[in-house]
Parts: C-alpha cells; sequence; structure tokens
C-alpha cells in the first residue's frame, strides 16, 4: 500500500500523545498514512495552519472550533472536532507568594476539593486574583470561570490572562499573574523551577472535560473522507494503546525526546501516571485518571459537550445562544466519528448527548456491541447539564 | 480615526524591530510603535489604540495578541486576524513570509496592502537572515568539534590530519552518521575516559 503523508500540526503537550504515538508506534503505518507532525510555537499558529490550509488536521483546544463557529476570534474557517484527543489533564497552581500564604493559613493543599481550594484563596487575597491561562478560548478559561462561579472565588474575584505556558513563570515573578490552569507538563515544569504549587486538577472541576480534540477544516473532513478514517483509527488505536498501563514507561520516553515535548521522561510520567507532585516540598497526590485517552469513550465527541462549551462562551461573551445552540453542538461530530469508527469493531454510544454531569458512578450505556460503560463526569458542585434544556 | 495609521510592532530584537521601523516610514504615512517584551502585552498593545499590529508568525506571545479580538469596553476597537480575502491571498503570503498581522475592524484593503506589502518584505528577509546565521552557527561549531576529535585522534595513533579526517569520515560512513556527529561522541568519549 502506497503511504499518504498528511501534514498535521500540535502543540508540544503531553495531552499531544495520541497524535505522536499514532506515528511513532506504527498506527498509521498500518493505517497506510505518514504523520508529519508540526510542533507549533502558539495555539494561534496551529488554528492558523489549519485554517489557512498548512496542516490537513490538528490537536486542539475542544473550545477554538465551538468558539470560531459562534463568530469569536479572528477566524471564521469552519472546523470540524472529529474526535476527542483527550479527557481532563489540566493543573490549576499558585505562585509563590500565594502558596506562602495558604500555607500560613493552614491550607493543606489536598489536590482534590475545589471548594475548600476556593475558599482558602478567597480568605487569603486581598484582591481579584489573575490566572494566566494559555488560550481565551481553551477548557482552561471555562473550567476556572466554572469554579469561580460556584465557588467562595465568585465570578467577579477572578480576572484571566493568556500567558504562553513557558513565560508563565516570569509572568508569576513580574506580578502579572498570581495564579494558572495550564496543561501538562507545565505544572510540573512551575513546581519543579520552584515557581509555584498545585492546588487542584482540572478533573476535581469537571470529572470527564473534553480537553483537546482532533480537528479538521469541514471541507477537508468532507471531501476526504477515507484519509480523514484513516487518520481517526491510527490516533484512536494510540489512545487505546496509552491507556494500557503497561504502555507508560514507553510512552514517556517518546514525548520527551527532542523533537515532540524536549522534557524529561520523568516529568511526563507524573501526568501519565497521575503521580503529581504538587509542591517543591516534594508532596505527592495521586489522581486517578489523570488525563484519559480511551476509556469511558472518551475519544467520543459528544455534541452536548460542544454545548456545554457553547453555552459557557456565551455567558462570558453576552451572547444569546438560543438560537444557535443546536449548530454549536455539531460542530463535535459524533456523526463522522461514528461513521469512520463504527466499521472497524470500536464500540461506540449510540447516543449523540447525554445530560453532562448526571453519571456519578462507571455506567453501562447502549452501545453497538453491548460492552461499553461511561465514567463519570460529575461537575464539582453536582449541578446538570442538561443539553435539550441548557439553562 | 485620523489619516495616518498607527502600526504596533512586537518585536525583541532591537535592530529587527529598528529595520521594521525604518521600511514601514519610508513607504507608508503611519506612526509606528514597537513592543519589545511580552509583559502587559495586550494592555501595552491597546494603550496605543493601534490599526494594525505585527507579529513575528514563530512569536510564542502571539496568543497574548488573541484576547484583543474580544473588545469588550466600550472604547476598544475590536482587532481581527487578517484574513482579506479582497487582497488577493495576502494573508497566506505574510503568514508563509513569517508575519502574522492584526487589522482593526472596517480598516479598507487599500490601507492595509502597502503596509503589507512592506512588511512582507521586511519579515522574509529578516527570516532569511535568521536562517542562515543558525546554519552558520551550526558550521561554525560542528566544525570545532571536528577539529577537536582530529587532535584527539592524532595524538592517540599518532596519524596526520589528513588520515585522521579520514578515519572519522569512515567511520561516519560505515555507521551512516554525519561525521560532525562521531566527532561529538569521540570528544564525549575521550572527556569521560580523562
Amino acid at each position: 500500500m502506497k503511504s499518504t503523508t498528511l501534514p498535521v500540526a500540535y502543540m508540544p503537550l503531553v495531552d499531544a500523545a495520541p497524535l505522536i504515538i499514532a506515528q511513532e508506534m506504527g498506527f498509521a503505518e498500518t493505517e497506510g498514512i505518514a504523520l508529519d507532525l508540526i510542533a507549533a510555537p502558539s495555539w494561534s499558529s496551529v488554528r492558523d495552519m489549519l485554517a489557512f490550509g498548512r496542516v490537513d488536521a490538528a490537536h486542539m483546544l475542544s473550545p477554538v472550533p465551538v468558539a470560531m463557529k459562534m463568530g469569536l476570534g479572528g477566524v471564521a474557517t469552519p472546523i470540524s472536532a472529529v474526535s476527542v484527543l483527550s479527557v481532563n489533564g489540566n493543573v490549576i497552581g499558585v505562585g509563590r507568594e500565594l502558596e506562602d500564604k495558604l500555607r500560613a493559613s493552614g491550607y493543606g493543599f489536598d489536590f482534590a476539593d475545589p471548594i475548600r481550594a476556593a475558599e482558602a484563596l478567597a480568605q487569603v487575597r486581598t484582591g481579584p486574583l489573575t490566572f494566566g491561562v494559555p488560550f481565551p478560548f481553551s477548557m482552561h478559561v471555562e473550567l476556572l470561570r466554572y469554579w469561580s462561579a460556584g465557588t467562595a472565588l465568585g465570578t467577579d474575584g477572578i480576572e484571566i490572562r493568556t500567558v504562553p505556558p513557558p513565560l508563565m513563570a516570569n509572568a508569576l515573578a513580574a506580578g502579572d499573574v498570581d495564579a494558572f490552569c495550564v496543561g501538562e507538563p507545565w505544572g510540573s515544569v512551575s513546581v519543579d523551577i520552584g515557581a509555584g504549587a498545585l492546588l487542584l486538577p482540572g478533573k476535581a472541576i469537571w470529572e470527564f472535560a473534553p480537553e483537546k480534540v482532533l480537528a479538521a477544516r469541514t471541507d477537508w473532513a468532507e471531501t476526504e473522507p477515507d484519509l480523514l478514517g484513516r487518520l481517526m483509527r491510527a490516533v484512536r488505536q494510540a489512545g487505546k494503546w496509552l491507556a494500557k498501563p503497561e504502555s507508560r514507561i514507553t510512552a514517556g520516553e517518546i514525548l520527551s525526546r527532542r523533537d515532540y515535548l524536549d522534557v524529561s521522561p520523568e516529568l511526563i510520567d507524573r501526568a501519565l501516571s497521575g503521580h503529581l507532585i504538587v509542591s517543591s516540598r516534594g508532596e505527592q497526590r495521586q489522581v486517578d485518571r489523570f488525563v484519559e485517552f480511551y476509556r469511558g469513550a472518551a475519544t467520543f465527541p459528544w455534541r452536548s459537550q460542544a454545548k456545554w462549551i457553547a453555552c459557557q462562551l456565551g455567558k462570558t461573551h453576552k451572547l444569546d445562544v438560543t438560537d444557535t445552540l443546536e449548530e454549536a453542538g455539531f460542530v463535535f461530530r459524533s456523526d463522522l466519528h461514528r461513521h469512520h469508527l463504527a466499521k472497524s469493531g470500536n464500540d461506540l454510544p449510540g447516543a449523540s448527548e447525554k445530560v453532562e454531569g448526571a453519571i456519578r458512578l462507571a455506567t453501562p450505556v447502549a452501545s453497538a456491541h453491548g460492552k461499553l460503560s461511561l465514567l463519570p463526569d460529575t461537575f464539582f458542585d453536582g449541578r446538570i447539564f442538561d443539553p435539550s434544556d441548557p439553562k | 480615526m485620523s489619516d495616518r495609521l498607527t502600526v504596533v510592532v512586537v518585536e525583541e530584537d532591537r535592530d529587527r524591530a529598528i529595520a521594521i521601523d525604518v521600511a514601514l516610514k519610508q513607504t507608508t504615512d503611519c506612526d509606528v510603535f514597537v513592543i519589545d517584551h511580552s509583559s502587559g502585552l495586550a494592555r501595552r498593545i491597546a494603550a496605543h489604540a493601534p490599526d494594525i499590529v505585527l507579529i513575528d508568525v514563530d512569536n510564542p506571545t502571539r496568543d497574548m495578541l488573541e484576547e484583543l479580538t474580544l473588545a469588550s469596553g466600550p472604547l476598544e476597537r475590536p482587532v481581527a486576524m487578517f484574513v482579506s480575502n479582497a487582497a488577493g491571498g495576502l494573508a497566506q503570503t505574510a503568514i508563509e513570509a513569517g508575519v502574522s498581522a492584526y487589522v482593526v475592524d472596517g480598516l479598507s484593503p487599500e490601507r492595509i496592502k502597502p503596509v503589507m506589502d512592506t512588511a512582507i518584505a521586511r519579515f522574509s528577509m529578516v527570516r532569511q537572515m535568521r536562517t542562515e546565521l543558525a546554519e552558520t552557527r551550526r558550521a561554525l561549531e560542528e566544525r570545532k568539534v571536528i577539529d577537536r576529535a582530529k587532535g584527539l585522534l592524532m595524538k592517540a595513533r599518532g596519524i596526520d590530519e589528513d588520515a585522521a579526517y579520514a578515519l572519522l569520515r569512515k567511520t561516519a560512513m560505515d555507521q551512516g552518521r554525519r561525521v560532525a556527529d562521531v566527532a561529538e561522541s569521540l570528544v564525549t568519549a575521550s572527556g569521560l575516559l580523562g
């Protein structure tokens, strides 16, 4: 079989793993494709490369295609999220100054309880807290807003500013930001260079948050169904491989290469194992499924996830989403996902929407082969999001 | 809006910033402001109320500029990533040349074009120089390592310079590696052995 090369853009992060592994472990080759993985210097650059046709697919923040559909941000090329690449995997952290104040107040850095963490922060702050995030349209922003609105922090108690993760330590030192929410390995990097301490995993706010998606231009996705199918199958196989505990060490070694993340494998292993070091004192915390690439139908792009994102973006940017919600939901292509993956024996959900936040325990659901269980997807405040009756 | 355009250039390298500034002022009627570090970038750009913001495509601080597209205050002017089809693929050319432009809403293509033409020419020249510089530096470093490896071989095996180089080259070819990589391994190993 003649192999076709697909250019794919990504940001060097742990959750780019399914793309990197698809290429390195031969899952792409099995599908008769080769991925030309292009590391981007910024998320805007990933988006532009995809929108202007420099690449055919990209590792992308899940809210970006939804925001583009809603006319937010500068570029409007229609983009489809054909798979979810990763669920969860962010950390919220504080700079040294806040860390010291929190310790003095008796806070124990449990890395688990978002309500207690917000109370502790609210107690020691002197004004609104500024959080650095990697991009204005990101799960990082949505988790921070959802968390602050439902806790002692308050909607007006935080300000959000974009800071590229490699510059976060400088921004903390310069006082531009007090705290941050970033994807791994950047949280662990901040701990290791003594810039701050980790407060919460993103998962503590929403237990099953779609973090990155596999994005393609909608016209390409629809005119190149064969290539898209091969890419999606290769990436899904990579996710399945990543979900095996025995793959962890190999995955860490591959990701750590200079061409990819260029950080030590030990640092990457923290996210993959969920065994994080939360402060420069070496305190360790264990988080189950800190980042998920496969289990619980993690790759499935639920329309209800896109709708949740659209509703949150609508609130922040004062847009009425009542009439546009269905369209925004369609950006997450559960139809294409099922179309391209169902044939190869993958067990996928029968529905395209679910009530987000309603699953408290692993639950078997209707699926093609009847063997699928969904994992808990609750919000920290116990609320639910019903996509047919969004509030 | 006055007739003169206000252009903000985000560039850390002082010489490069001056070159862009001079080129823009020569060809177009505009005020140019250079911002050279990332602290509070979006706010400092907004303070100049620019018509056009220019930044290197490879600059990681670009993501900070995305906040400009979300003008929230009544006095703020929304800025869009420059994607004008009217200007005949100018955006594409710009990105290939290594410059991304953010243009204030409603600015006409005729006014954007001269600025973009100059910026594209200037940025692609800078990009080419940067690549050449990096290549030259690497070549110099490699030559230094190869010279040291040759010296080590000459001493250890009592051979002359040409023979030492021939040995390095043969080893590289046999192992399918670059001469510079073989030289580097030899220098490292010899350092370890003392």
